[in-house]
């Protein structure tokens, strides 16, 4: 159930991306999308309550491994989540670019490109 | 408040910026050191350091922030960073026969009190702190130093200073 | 044995020591450059015939991260060094008359091939999601270079469907993270074949080939390729003409497809037809173009279109021949992108109504020119005659003989559209032709002409590679390919697991 709301929050962003006009909103489109999958992403290893994925001296290895919640996921959305950092970074720097050459954000009006 | 100081913001939050900065900054610190035993570690440690130099230039303006970590220092320190990322990742070639291997002695379960109870752990963290603090700073102050002024009717958006293409994150 | 995290860690060490170093030393981004590249290739070849795997901080396959070399991943390795060579070449006169700033410039291009090699040697599906994400950043930033207004939005564009790609990519592999609980992709393989396909399986394979087809610009995802290519510094555009849309599509797809999920007929049928569509509508856009890079980055679809045919067919014969025309194709499109910015570097524009008569004055670049267009439009002696030959033979013994004839037609409109440059550009003139205006008009310096005549050797002589040597090289890829799944999980998981027989 709570995957299903992942993918609806991922087709929001989606529909940000492919149906937005401005800019903006496009970007915010794309985090949303990101941002669905770090969630997905994050549940695949949730569990309910579960603990720190930390081993320390007075905790059995069987208890760490039926209550320690999936350690790997979170470094997957760690990773993720800066190599989104860089995708936005990038993506405002060049939107502002653009802000100064058109002097809008409208995708639309954006179009010196041969069609 | 104070009309005359052009840069920066209102006494309040300049006083409190004062007080709360170093105390931030250790905070940061804390995290990268202390990243390879509790939640942490080098991103969020320099999130946090970056996050200093963030507060200095709101509440006191860029000239202020800039001249606590200029921009020739931090592209050096962001460089520098994924450098010694790097050398420790080939330093693992050398001494643990992989790339990445983790060369340092290691203790499990970690003894209390010493110093590298994970291996190079710790290396790795303060070298992407480094680099992680060094680079976000210069992403924000690059994307800030841009205003949207009037000229001649239409909304023109221009840089106060000349920046270059920002450098983008890349380390993990 | 080569070390094979030295592929990843050589470009980024130069990457970063760029910046650091050059404030002081002027000379040091291009000597920089052009030394790691050259590094990089002598390493590549040494490669070859070499089959290892390589545990990254000596953790054992299904655990941690592992590299792996083989046939396939060699061929690729030897693609991006060499045509990054020949680019760092050419761009050492290139980008000082054009931009600014070469230290960003040679940063990000080192980065993009440090992006490249990891993804093609990666034995780990998270971190080749790493390294494609690396290239990619790369090569937006690259794209947009000049900062100009076309530039930028081509590279908006380019970095809006990238990213979607890339979001359907992560979905997949959160997908079967979340089925399998393995990022490994032999591990992932023996899992399969274990459990057999599901649904989730099915839905997460069809995500990565949506997110790997935009990457590769085949023909229902090529929306941004012919503005993006065309946008960027021409090396540039050799790169990613050349190779990265090999790198970052094709080799993942055909990675996927052979040693994860295993070849189907239905797969086989896709991957055939989306060729012959990318082969047809390609060509026939590039017909109509008056743009010089414009028109070569419609080439790029189109030919695109003859790789995944050739992999598409499935059989031995098919695999050899879309393996040898990527290999051709990154030669003569990366040749010819360079001829266009040699052009654009003396007579500052790549419209071809403009231009004209360049044989006389400018003829190392115009003979290269004519090599690599009878090279890709398929005319005997050369290299692109040869793959595009295989590819429709192996069509024919598949017992596809309309596939063939697509193939050929698409050749005849290549041809027709090469013409049309070398008619317009060097061997006669368009009608906005101005005769004074380029009069002052030489040869490019030196090192440009080397990296073109670099190419166009390699262009006539790589045909010859047919008559014996074709299998030395070649003959890896068909191997690894061919054997499926299961000769790859054995390779990597060697002893740790029990593996089921064929």
């Amino acid at each position: 159930m709570i995957y299903t709301l992942c993918f609806l929050l991922f087709t929001i962003g989606l529909y940000g991306v492919t149906c937005k006009k401005n800019i903006v909103k496009i970007i915010l489109g794309l985090l949303i999308m990101e941002y669905s999958i770090n969630l997905f992403l994050i549940l695949l290893g949730w569990r309910k309550n579960g603990i720190a994925p930390i081993i320390d001296q007075s905790m059995s290895h069987e208890v760490f491994v039926f209550q320690a919640v999936d350690p790997l996921p979170q470094a997957l959305v760690l990773t993720s989540i800066v190599i989104g950092l860089g995708v936005l970074s990038l993506m405002v720097a060049i939107s502002i670019r653009l802000y100064q050459r058109y002097g809008t954000f409208d995708i639309t009006e954006m179009n010196k490109l041969k069609r | 408040m104070n009309k005359s100081k052009q840069q920066g913001m209102s006494i309040i939050v300049q006083t409190v910026a004062r007080w709360t900065k170093g105390y931030i900054f250790l905070f940061g610190v804390y995290l990268t050191f202390y990243g390879h035993l509790t939640p942490g570690g080098g991103f969020s440690g320099g999130v946090v350091i970056a996050v200093t130099f963030v507060l200095l230039t709101l509440a006191f303006g860029k000239e202020r922030a800039l001249s606590k970590l200029g921009k020739v220092l931090a592209s050096v320190l962001d460089c520098s960073g994924a450098l010694l990322f790097l050398l420790i990742a080939a330093l693992g070639i050398l001494f643990g026969g992989a790339f990445f291997a983790n060369f340092i002695e290691k203790r499990f379960p970690s003894a209390n009190f010493r110093l590298f109870s994970a291996g190079n752990l710790p290396l790795c963290n303060i070298s992407i702190a480094i680099k992680v603090g060094a680079s976000l700073f210069m992403i924000f102050i690059i994307l800030a130093v841009r205003r949207v002024v009037e000229i001649n009717g239409k909304r023109k958006l221009i840089s106060t200073e000349f920046f270059e293409t920002p450098e983008k994150g890349k380390s993990r | 044995m080569t070390n094979l995290s030295l592929f990843i860690l050589i470009p980024l060490a130069a990457a970063f020591l760029i910046p650091v170093v050059s404030r002081k030393l002027k000379w040091f981004p291009d000597v920089c450059g052009i030394f790691t590249t050259l590094l990089l290739l002598l390493l590549s070849l040494q490669t070859m015939n070499q089959e290892t795997v390589y545990a990254m901080g000596n953790w054992p396959a299904p655990y941690g991260i592992v590299f792996v070399l083989d046939g396939f991943s060699c061929l690729l390795l030897i693609i991006i060094n060499l045509v990054g060579f020949v680019s760092t070449l050419f761009s050492f006169e290139y980008i000082e008359y054009f931009y600014t700033s070469k230290l960003r410039y040679y940063s990000l291009f080192l980065l993009m091939l440090a992006g490249m090699n990891g993804v093609v040697l990666t034995g780990d599906l998270f971190n080749l999601f790493v390294f494609l994400e690396i290239a990619s950043i790369a090569s937006y930033a690259l794209v947009g270079f000049g900062c100009q207004s076309r530039e930028l939005e081509a590279s908006f564009k380019y970095l809006v469907m990238s990213t979607v790609a890339s979001s359907f990519i992560l979905l997949a592999i959160a997908l079967v993270y979340g089925r399998f609980g393995s990022l490994n992709i032999a591990h992932i393989a023996l899992l399969i074949k274990q459990h057999g396909m599901n649904d989730t399986i099915i839905f997460s394979f069809v995500l990565l080939l949506v997110g790997f087809g935009v990457k590769s610009a085949i023909v229902p995802f090529h929306a941004w390729l012919p503005d993006a290519h065309p946008s960027a510094p021409a090396p540039i555009s050799a790169m990613l003409s050349g190779v990265v849309i090999k790198a970052l599509g094709v080799y993942a797809i055909v990675r996927l497809v052979y040693n994860l999920f295993g070849m189907t007929a239905l797969i086989s049928n896709l991957l055939i037809y989306s060729g012959i569509i990318s082969m047809i509508i390609g060509v026939l856009l590039a017909l109509g173009q008056w743009d010089f890079k414009r028109l070569l980055a419609y080439h790029s679809i189109s030919q695109m279109g003859y790789i995944f045919l050739g992999f598409g067919l499935g059989t031995p014969l098919g695999i050899l021949g879309g393996a040898f025309h990527l290999f051709n194709h990154s030669l003569f499109k990366s040749l010819l992108f360079l001829n266009s910015g040699s052009v654009e570097y003396e007579t500052g524009t790549r419209n071809l109504e403009k231009l004209g008569d360049l044989v006389q004055k400018m003829p190392v670049t115009a003979f290269s020119s004519l090599i690599a267009s009878l090279s890709i439009s398929g005319i005997p002696p050369f290299n692109g005659f040869w793959s595009k030959l295989i590819i429709i033979i192996a069509a024919v013994q598949a017992g596809k003989p309309v596939v063939a004839l697509w193939a050929v037609i698409g050749s005849i409109l290549t041809l027709a559209s090469f013409s049309k440059i070398q008619r317009y550009v060097f061997f006669g003139h368009g009608k906005n032709f101005d005769q004074n205006s380029f009069k002052a008009i030489n040869e490019v310096p030196l090192l440009m002409k080397m990296s073109m005549i670099i190419l166009a050797i390699l262009c006539t002589f790589t045909g010859l590679l047919m008559i014996n040597g074709v299998n030395g090289i070649f003959g890896p890829v068909v191997n690894v390919l061919d054997a499926g799944p299961h000769t790859y999980i054995e390779k990597i998981l060697k002893s740790n697991f029990f593996i089921p027989g064929n």
